[in-house]
């Protein structure tokens, strides 16, 4: 069983199945424990557009959409240190994702923001969800990292290396599209779509200026 | 060490501080949205938020990952002793502030698309010059502009038939778009102008503005108070996922314009928004006007 109830906290850990997600649903606040790796634009780019194997496993594993700050310690034994690591626009990864996922088998995608169909699609088909952890908050979530396992594709600087990471209880993590496919932003942006046409139709009242 | 070494020496380090602390004006804001907020979800994402700020200023490090492109608005006096070497001097301190912060390498080479490992490269950092004749003095605004926050940038020319009507839809679009990947709650900068370059830049200046400051004209700040309540009202809260309050604020800035047209442009901060301010004298003394408690 790859969930865990800690002091009222929902971890889930890596290996994760498909099974382990099925109860989980959008809104809900999770944590991770286990493998988590960075991955972003080329990365991304990599595997679906190039054909090319990811130098980490992440079958059953976690990624996050990230670049983050990284100190050497001891990079010639790949050694290094974990200082601020925060999500980035998992949007720009929307384009990918679907692929992505069927190609690597990945559990569960962290980022910032929403996604759209494809990657909703990918995790109803394949048994996948994406979670945002609240963005900006980049020592809280380097704290949980305890390790830098292992470091690959690193031609592609710090930012979009493959920094494999061992986490405890990363998080919060908010589902924003669980493993039936439904997506909390997409039905939130419903909800702010009719409230924004009503608030420029309102302002647009008040701001005739030109007469 | 000479003066050119203490300034880029100075400014290294307040660079380095605003990565880790953020101004004033944004602390006492945030600590007041917190405490309007009532969802158990807006309450989650607070607490992580300002836990967040206490771990980066405890364990010393930047409180976000993207420490972004470092930009410099700078309204320097013609009597300054060192107008001639400041622009250098920016570069070599975000060079300095880099390796010594640590922040992020965040300057890719565009076309020949390598990220110059040095966190410069050409063009960058950003520097904009206000000339100001007869002072000897320097003033400095500095801006980690972080890529999320700069992904909802967007300016356009209305037809002067599209109004101040145009300018609402056109600033509400974008929050409910690209807004919510910003990280809101987000401070709004608004560029009314002539042509999309004169308005962007004012869009970015506007971000300068401290929270709770009014564009002085009366209209100007009828309609930062019209845009900020209304994209509050949309509901997109922090993170965009739902709350009362999705804007720090929103500060217009703004010029004449040609009868033909309407420029105008967005530009957002991020809740985590690093802004500096600092002035120096002919001397290199200084006041930092956006950070209490700082010595360099």
């Amino acid at each position: 069983m790859s969930v865990e109830i800690r002091d009222g906290k929902k971890i889930l850990v890596t290996p994760i199945s498909a099974e382990d997600l099925k109860d989980i649903k959008i809104g809900d606040i999770v944590y991770l424990s286990g493998s988590l790796t960075t991955c972003r634009d080329v990365a991304h780019r990599r595997v679906v557009e190039e054909g090319r194997e990811i130098p980490v496993d992440v079958r059953n594993n976690a990624i996050l959409h990230a670049g983050p700050i990284i100190r050497p310690i001891d990079p010639d034994n790949g050694k290094f240190e974990m200082v601020s690591v925060g999500p980035t626009t998992s949007m720009r990864m929307e384009k990918f994702e679907y692929d992505f996922v069927k190609i690597t088998g990945v559990r569960v995608i962290v980022g910032k923001g929403g996604m759209k169909e494809n990657t909703s699609n990918a995790c109803k088909d394949f048994g996948c969800i994406h979670c945002v952890i609240p963005a900006g908050n980049a020592v809280v979530a380097a704290v949980c990292v305890e390790e830098i396992v292992k470091a690959e594709w690193r031609d592609l600087g710090m930012p979009e290396t493959l920094w494999n990471c061992r986490v405890k209880e990363f998080g919060p993590l908010i589902v924003s599209i669980d493993a039936q496919g439904r997506n909390y932003f997409e039905e939130k942006k419903v909800e702010y779509n009719k409230k924004k046409d009503e608030q420029v139709a309102e302002i647009s009242k008040q701001v005739g200026f030109i007469k | 060490m000479n003066q050119v070494e203490k300034m880029t020496d100075m400014i290294a380090k307040f660079v380095g501080h605003t990565a880790k602390k953020l101004p004033d004006d944004v602390i006492a804001k945030l600590s007041e949205l917190r405490e309007k907020e009532d969802s158990p979800m807006a309450k989650v994402i607070y607490d992580t938020m300002f836990r967040n700020q206490e771990l980066a200023v405890k364990l010393n490090r930047p409180s976000c990952q993207d420490t972004g492109v470092l930009q410099f608005w700078v309204k320097c006096g013609t009597k300054f002793p060192l107008i001639d070497d400041l622009e250098a001097l920016l570069k070599e301190a975000v060079i300095k502030a880099t390796f010594e912060t640590p922040l992020r390498h965040n300057s890719v080479e565009t076309f020949d698309e390598y990220n110059t490992g040095k966190n410069v490269g050409k063009g960058t950092p950003t520097v904009w010059w206000d000339i100001v004749p007869h002072s000897d003095k320097c003033e400095i605004y500095t801006y980690m502009a972080g890529g999320g926050c700069t992904l909802p940038g967007h300016a356009m020319v209305l037809m002067p038939g599209e109004g101040y009507e145009g300018v609402t839809k056109f600033v509400l679009d974008r929050m409910t778009t690209y807004g919510l990947n910003a990280c809101p709650p987000l401070l709004v900068g608004v560029g009314v102008a002539t042509s999309v370059e004169t308005a962007a830049l004012l869009s970015k200046k506007a971000l300068m503005r401290p929270i709770g400051s009014h564009n002085p004209n009366e209209r100007a700040a009828k309609m930062e108070k019209l845009l900020e309540d209304g994209i509050n009202a949309i509901g997109i809260g922090p993170q965009g996922m739902g709350g009362k309050y999705a804007v720090m604020g929103v500060n217009i800035e703004n010029t004449a314009r040609h009868p033909s047209a309407i420029g105008v442009a967005v530009n957002v901060g991020c809740w985590s928004h690093r802004r500096g301010h600092i002035i120096f004298d002919k001397d290199l003394n200084y006041e930092i006007l956006s950070h209490s408690g700082v010595t360099l």
